[in-house]
């Protein structure tokens, strides 16, 4: 799904003072009931986060503070959700947070400061706390968190997979005969696009080398860093070719068509390919 | 000597010495003896002294388009030497130091071999001078400053005309570069002093001396006097700056020569452009006239004297607009003198004929001035004269430059009416004495220039009719062409029709990179890992700058150094440290070739399409043509035929690059590589035509080869000129300085450099070429690589060695003694190697001075047979792209159409166009051009030797493909037609002749199905073929691909050719056997069994081949419709985050929504399709997950939404399902039912609760997904921890607490629930 930049504006503005709960996904999808629900959660994910990792820092240097109120907090009404709402009211997001306060936890129970990993685990299987209560809250807010933690970043991962399967589904169908990235590495290629064609396409008229599958919604930010490291990459190995978001785009950012990196939003369906025999294609 | 040439040149013009006998000697029949005078005349000195004449007599008229001043030897004094042998070492140190700087004014520069020890040049002057009544002035000017005044070019009579051509050299020096360049004050000096250099300071102390014992002259000895002590300095070879800028910018030392009043002899004022001063210094002295200065060279804004309007672009009349092309104009220049090094070259002309050089000025073209009329000629049999020894010299190959001169001759065509030339039909005369003969003024008025002109144009025809299309339409349109020689216009409109030139559309729009070949790319070539990575990045950023140098190098303002020096020195050093600069030069290379290779980038910028626009107008549309013209044009279009060297299009980002990264170990890389490719190519093999007797056989099929060869050769070429500009490039680029070193210098160089070997051996190369014959393949690449020399370069044995052979050639190259198919070559060698002796670093005294031993005989005298020069490989468009500066004499006759529809009024507006280039290809494209994008995208990241494979099968199968047809379908054929021939003669009324004719025709309709023949031969035989040569393991798509890619070029190749030619084919074999027929005509014997049937089998039309077999098409398998994991995952979410809540009263699930939940889960792990290792894993666990807030009770779920809420649902169906699952995919984690968390749920929760758990727990270790001995140390952990003791107790008693007993099917509670 295309958006123009105007209305992509618009929904980021809206997205502003919302929350990554479940209620607050309910009222986005109210307020925009023209787009897809995997097209709004995308964009809420990238504006999300773009409003996180702008105000990380800050809460960082409140850690302290935050902890104690949870702990106060928690001591009061022991079966009340009191870190999720602290991270609401604070706007953060809840993994985030209790992320941090794992981690101001374990400072204080151990007087070190603890290795990702083992944060990471004990946000991915909260049991693995040593203080059962927080590990209960830690869970209520990554379960609940519809931008980070464990459980998100899974299904994050599973729909590129899925959307690269879908990709490589689509191309089968059409008989068009590919490299994917288990190949290119075998080979020994430095960048790999998730395909590459062994035989080019014209895509709208476009030659297409590659196919790059990105199952999020492209907006200015996001696609700009992927041009940096993975598109023109890809152009100077390897020529001209195709994106797929498959969650939609800003339609303002298709503009490099001429110079070699075609946007679509979809798999195309106006293909060209070097059949000689009229029969086979 | 220069006195001696003009003694020469007077004798001819007065008829004293035959013409014949000349123009003999000139083309090298004998010496001539000059009656009496006993001047052994050497051709070396009398070209340039005729050249520097022309150009002298032509300076008043010549007020439009470049200067053309040929690199001579300033002979151009046209009369008496002066001086001393000792002045012209003086002159000879400084011209030879400064030889760059000076080459353009000091036409005259003394040739080694010119000053010969026996001479007395003192006592010339002296029997000249009083043989010729002028002022003896020998004394005078050994008086003044005997070091400097040059023994050249000084004339002992200053007589108006004599000051005027001195000045013209200056003039027209100053004509090519762009007046509205305003440059900058420093740049002025050097530009001024370059320029008129020594030469205008001689020229102007002779004036002065000249002038001895007139009252106002008095002041100027002292500046004599001056530049007399400047001249000690000069013996210093560093001088000529001190001397420049002293004689230039004073005034005092330079009086305005214009002004009439000044000069007590009376100027001739028709003759006199109104110069202006040089600098700004003094802008209110004199403000007139300075005599150094031309108007042309010099911003008009400096003198106050010439009005605003005054400029040579239509943007004149706009002081902004003049103001911001000058400050592009500078910047350009500064951009020009570091790619060419040689800043003191002057810029591309820009002058164009509509300008109006200066209001009032005599040569502003009078719009109200008469066409040239050839009853206005004066001085016709001496401009004959003049002609035919012009046209000799031409001819001979004695001049430097032959299309040099035909642009000047151009020039002279159109030379705008002069008006007061027209009321100057004679000269005035000569005070003090008969009439000089060379005296006169023969070119000086447009009559006479377009006279003369005509009559070397037709002279020189043979050369024009090569030229392309449209220059020759413009000719032949030229209205003072069809005045002056109807004959010739008829003879142009003829070449016009058989002018083969078409213009190939350019098929590949967009750039490729460079493929990532594993081959040579992958980790095993790198040293390390690191190296490895890094290299990755390096390339994605190159191709970084390059995407923004293409974005922005157009925009004014931008620079590379500023916008991209630091990231490309960041990146350089980066690959220092990782020592990957091989990799980093072969990607460097490739991608250089890859966007310079095409024609378009040859040429500069913005000159072909309108070129092309123009070409493709016709006569008919004179009016159109003029409009667009006017449109089109722009004031700095014209560069003139030889351009310094440069770096076009995208040639100018490599250079920037490696200018910018100036990295010496990049350099060496690159240098090894390009060497390397250069000499691979240039030995590139082309085939000839298969030497066989029979001619007419082979003829035809050879014709086909010989395209295909013509092509090879011009890409073959054309990559081999860039890399060897930049091989030149980066090999000098070391050396390369602003200034031409003083001689001193300059000798230690040479001294030095001696010693080492250079990069390459041109002068081998050279031999070798000509010997093998492979001069049109070599000489073209390597003048590119020499005319990127330094100053010092061309003094180096080896160069300077590789420029007498260069010069031999070109002098035994004449293009008149050329056969018709040859011609071209020739002519691409006489135009490089022509512009290679007039750009900037060709010394300027080389070309008449070399003495040249005849090495070449000797070559060529060993060649083989076999060789490049004697194919037709070289077209017209070829020509033009290795040669673009040809297109300036289309350019210059169209800027005269244009410039003659201002005669109406006014200046003409010139749009300068900004956007001509169409931005980006049309957004459709066809069908085709896909196709063909999409063939050549196919092979890009393909290994290069599928693409060579490909090509070659389908060269021979289309080559084999004619084989085949003649030898099947146009044998029988002819043998059909032989029968039916006899058959018809057989009977008596019949008509040889006619039916000849009927049986042709038929035949010939017949043949058109060769082309249905020829596509079904290559569609069999092009796939096998592929298929064999290419390696086992190419995937089958690949191969398919690859098999019709080839099957199409043959067919293409063999089709195209069979389409124009088949008739021309059938038609000749069937002339001889025709012939043979009738010659046997008398024994009509139809006992000759002809194979009829075979024939007329072969007339049918074969049927339609139907193709390849349709492909099967697996159908899509199985049904994928499974959910996917991910939106399995989001829906297990949205209930776990509501179990975990917080929540509302109605978010409750019924049993019904979780079974459903389940049913997805198990389809989505069932159809695992779509389904990652981590997916899964998740997916499992969120179950795992599910499983126990549903029976810890934290999920609320109740049996279905109208029954009453608080009655609890069976949970068992459920819990059943979820074990399925995860007996199904045996990896869920359940040990998280056994978990800290879990447990101290349960313990929080009603006995209800805890008898699911329990029945979970049972469930799983009877299928045995747990253990009893795990689930029961686990439990015992209850009690380690720190929990209230009564809820241990609580769930221990639940539990039965022994793990032993584990299946607590016993226990009372769990069997409430169980059935």
């Amino acid at each position: 799904m295309k958006i123009c930049r105007a209305e992509y504006k618009t929904i980021a503005k809206f997205i502003e003072q919302l929350r990554p709960t479940r209620q607050c996904m309910k009222i986005l999808k109210d307020r925009f009931p023209n787009h897809s629900q995997s097209t709004l959660l995308s964009i809420f994910s990238l504006e999300y986060q773009k409003r996180m990792k702008r105000t990380l820092v800050k809460h960082q240097d409140v850690v302290e503070d935050y902890f104690q109120r949870y702990r106060s907090e928690a001591k009061k009404r022991p079966s009340d959700p009191v870190l999720l709402e602290l991270a609401n009211e604070v706007d953060l997001s809840p993994s985030l947070l209790a992320r941090l306060l794992v981690e101001r936890f374990l400072e204080e129970q151990q007087g070190s400061v603890s290795s990702k990993q083992v944060l990471n685990s004990m946000l991915k299987e909260p049991s693995l706390i040593p203080d059962m209560q927080l590990a209960k809250h830690v869970e209520q807010c990554t379960i609940n968190d519809c931008c980070y933690g464990p459980l998100v970043d899974c299904i994050k991962h599973a729909i590129g997979q899925e959307h690269e399967e879908i990709l490589r589904e689509k191309l089968r169908e059409r008989n068009l005969s590919f490299l994917d990235e288990n190949h290119l590495r075998a080979k020994g290629y430095d960048k790999t696009p998730d395909i590459i064609l062994e035989v080019p396409i014209a895509v709208e008229g476009h030659i297409v080398h590659w196919i790059e599958s990105k199952a999020s919604f492209g907006d200015e930010q996001s696609h700009r860093t992927y041009l940096n490291e993975q598109f023109w990459s890809y152009w100077n190995r390897f020529g001209p070719g195709l994106v797929i978001y498959w969650y939609g785009f800003i339609s303002e950012l298709d503009c490099q068509r001429d110079r070699g990196i075609l946007l679509k939003d979809c798999f195309p369906t106006d293909i060209v390919t070097l059949c000689h025999g009229s029969s086979h294609c | 000597m220069s006195f001696r040439m003009a003694a020469l040149l007077e004798s001819l013009l007065q008829r004293e010495v035959e013409l014949n006998r000349a123009l003999d000697w000139l083309r090298g029949r004998h010496e001539c003896e000059e009656n009496g005078q006993d001047l052994q005349v050497r051709k070396q000195e009398f070209v340039p002294f005729l050249l520097n004449f022309l150009r002298d007599q032509s300076s008043n008229s010549l007020t439009h388009g470049p200067a053309t001043p040929a690199k001579t030897p300033s002979t151009s004094r046209p009369l008496r030497a002066q001086g001393t042998s000792s002045e012209r070492r003086g002159n000879r140190s400084s011209t030879g130091q400064g030889s760059r700087s000076t080459s353009r004014i000091q036409l005259f520069s003394p040739a080694a071999n010119t000053s010969q020890p026996g001479d007395n040049p003192n006592e010339l002057d002296n029997t000249l001078n009083s043989s010729h009544g002028s002022h003896g002035l020998t004394g005078i000017s050994q008086f003044s400053s005997p070091s400097f005044s040059s023994g050249w070019s000084p004339a002992p009579r200053y007589t108006p005309s004599e000051r005027r051509s001195a000045q013209r050299h200056c003039l027209a020096d100053f004509m090519t570069s762009p007046p509205e360049t305003q440059p900058s004050p420093t740049a002025q000096q050097h530009r001024g002093r370059r320029r008129m250099g020594p030469f205008g300071a001689s020229a102007a102390s002779r004036q002065t001396g000249a002038r001895s014992g007139q009252m106002e002259e008095g002041c100027r000895w002292d500046g004599a006097g001056r530049k007399g002590r400047v001249a000690v300095k000069m013996n210093e070879p560093v001088s000529p700056p001190t001397q420049v800028e002293l004689n230039f910018n004073n005034l005092d030392d330079f009086p305005p020569v214009g002004a009439a009043h000044v000069s007590p002899i009376p100027a001739k004022p028709s003759r006199r452009i109104n110069p202006t001063p040089v600098s700004t210094e003094r802008p209110n002295s004199k403000p007139k006239s300075c005599f150094t200065s031309t108007p042309l060279s010099q911003p008009c804004s400096s003198s106050p004297s010439i009005p605003e309007t005054f400029g040579p672009g239509p943007s004149a009349a706009s002081p902004l607009c003049l103001q911001e092309e000058r400050e592009l104009l500078k910047k350009e220049r500064s951009k020009l003198a570091q790619q060419t090094s040689s800043p003191a070259k002057p810029i591309p002309g820009v002058c164009t004929p509509t300008r109006p050089v200066r209001p009032g000025s005599k040569v502003t073209p009078d719009p109200q001035a008469p066409g040239p009329d050839p009853a206005k000629v004066t001085h016709a049999p001496e401009l004959n004269l003049l002609a035919e020894i012009y046209c000799t010299c031409i001819s001979e190959n004695l001049v430097p430059c032959v299309f040099l001169e035909v642009f000047f001759v151009l020039q002279l065509l159109t030379t705008r009416s002069v008006a007061p030339s027209d009321t100057m039909e004679q000269d005035p005369p000569v005070p003090g004495g008969k009439t000089d003969a060379l005296e006169r003024d023969y070119l000086g008025n447009v009559h006479n220039c377009v006279y003369f002109a005509v009559q070397v144009l037709e002279n020189q025809f043979t050369l024009l009719s090569h030229l392309d299309r449209c220059t020759l339409r413009l000719l032949a349109e030229n209205e003072r062409v069809g005045v002056f020689s109807p004959g010739l216009r008829d003879l142009l409109v003829q070449a016009q029709d058989s002018c083969t030139s078409k213009v190939i559309p350019d098929l590949h729009t967009f750039i490729h990179s460079v493929p990532f070949q594993p081959a040579t790319d992958n980790r095993t070539n790198f040293s390390s890992d690191k190296a490895f990575h890094i290299f990755k990045k390096q390339r994605d950023i190159f191709y970084e700058l390059l995407r923004e140098w293409e974005d922005y190098h157009k925009e004014p303002g931008w620079e590379f150094e500023a916008a991209l020096g630091n990231r490309v020195r960041a990146m350089v050093s980066q690959l220092t440290a990782a020592g990957n600069h091989c990799h980093f030069a072969r990607l460097f290379q490739k991608q250089l070739v890859q966007m310079c290779k095409g024609p378009r980038v040859l040429g500069s910028p913005g000159d072909a399409p309108d070129a092309d626009l123009l070409g493709m107008l016709g006569a008919d549309s004179l009016g159109r043509l003029k409009r667009l013209q006017e449109r089109l044009i722009q004031p700095q279009a014209l560069s003139g035929p030889c351009p310094p060297p440069s770096f076009p299009g995208n040639q100018e980002f490599f250079r920037d690059f490696l200018q910018t990264a100036s990295c010496c170990q990049l350099n060496q890389h690159l240098k090894d590589g390009l060497c390397q490719q250069l000499l691979q190519l240039n030995e590139v093999s082309i085939l000839g035509p298969e030497a066989t007797s029979d001619e007419g056989e082979e003829g035809v099929d050879g014709d086909m080869e010989q395209q295909d060869e013509k092509q090879r050769y011009s890409s073959v070429l054309v990559v081999a000129q860039v890399l060897a500009k930049f091989l030149g490039f980066i090999s000098f680029l070391p050396y390369q300085t602003s200034e031409a070193p003083s001689r001193e210098i300059q000798e230690a160089a040479v001294t030095l450099r001696s010693k080492s070997a250079p990069v390459l051996d041109v002068c081998a190369v050279l031999r070798s070429c000509i010997h093998r014959k492979r001069t049109v393949l070599t000489i073209p690449w390597l003048v590119e690589f020499l005319s990127m020399l330094d100053y010092t370069g061309p003094f180096l044995p080896s160069y300077r060695d590789a420029f007498g052979l260069l010069l031999q050639f070109y002098r035994r190259m004449r293009l008149g003694k050329v056969g018709g198919q040859f011609y071209l070559n020739q002519m691409l060698l006489v135009a490089t190697l022509g512009w290679l002796f007039q750009i900037p670093v060709f010394p300027d005294d080389l070309f008449f001075s070399m003495d040249l031993k005849d090495e070449l005989k000797e070559l060529e005298n060993h060649t083989s047979n076999q060789g490049l020069d004697n194919l037709p490989l070289v077209d017209e468009q070829l020509l033009y792209t290795c040669c673009p500066y040809l297109g300036e004499f289309r350019k210059l006759l169209a800027a005269f159409v244009s410039g003659s529809a201002s005669k109406t009024g006014g200046l003409i507006r010139k749009i300068t166009p900004t956007s001509a280039e169409p931005r980006g290809p049309p957004t459709t494209r066809s069908q085709q051009k896909i196709h063909l994008d999409l063939e050549q995208a196919f092979f890009h990241n393909q290994p290069p030797s599928l693409r060579r494979t490909v090509e070659f099968v389908a060269e021979r199968i289309g080559s084999n493909c004619v084989k085949h047809i003649k030898a099947t379908l146009v044998s029988e054929l002819v043998r059909g037609g032989e029968k039916t021939l006899r058959d018809g003669l057989g009977s008596d009324c019949v008509n040889a002749a006619k039916l000849n004719d009927s049986i042709c025709a038929q035949l010939c309709d017949a043949g058109m199905q060769a082309l249905e023949k020829a596509t079904r031969f290559c569609s069999e035989n092009a796939p096998r073929a592929v298929r064999v040569l290419l390696p086992e393991e190419t995937s089958q798509t690949v191969l398919t691909t690859a098999e019709s890619i080839t099957t199409r070029l043959a067919t293409e190749k063999a089709c195209s050719w069979l389409s124009s030619n088949i008739t021309t084919l059938i038609k000749r074999e069937w002339k001889s056997s025709f012939e043979r027929v009738i010659k046997t005509l008398p024994s009509p014997t139809s006992k000759e069994s002809l194979n009829t049937e075979e024939a007329n089998r072969s007339l049918q039309p074969p049927k339609s081949s139907s193709g390849q077999e349709t492909g099967s098409f697996c159908p899509p398998d199985c049904n994928n419709e499974a959910p996917l994991a991910s939106d399995v995952i989001v829906e297990i979410k949205e209930v776990l985050s509501i179990a975990v809540g917080p929540r509302t009263e109605e978010e409750v699930f019924t049993v019904q929504q979780i079974f459903s939940l389940l049913d997805k889960v198990e389809q989505t792990l069932k159809s695992r399709k779509f389904m990652s290792p981590v997916a899964e894993q998740m997916l499992l666990r969120c179950t795992v997950l599910l499983a126990s807030k549903l029976v810890s009770g934290e999920l609320p779920v109740v049996s279905s939404t109208e029954t009453n809420r608080r009655a609890l649902p069976d949970l068992r169906p459920l819990l059943e399902e979820f074990v399925l699952i995860w007996t199904r995919t045996p990896s869920a984690p359940l040990t998280l039912l056994l978990s800290e968390l879990t447990l101290t749920t349960m313990l929080h929760t009603n006995d209800v609760q805890r008898c699911n758990y329990l029945l979970l727990i049972k469930l799983l270790i009877e299928k045995g997904l747990l253990k009893e001995d795990e689930v029961g140390s686990r439990w015992m952990k209850l009690s380690e921890l720190s929990w209230p003791v009564e809820s241990v107790e609580k769930f221990k008693k639940l539990s039965l607490a022994s793990p032993s007993t584990v299946p607590s099917v016993k226990h009372t509670d769990i069997l409430q629930v169980s059935p």
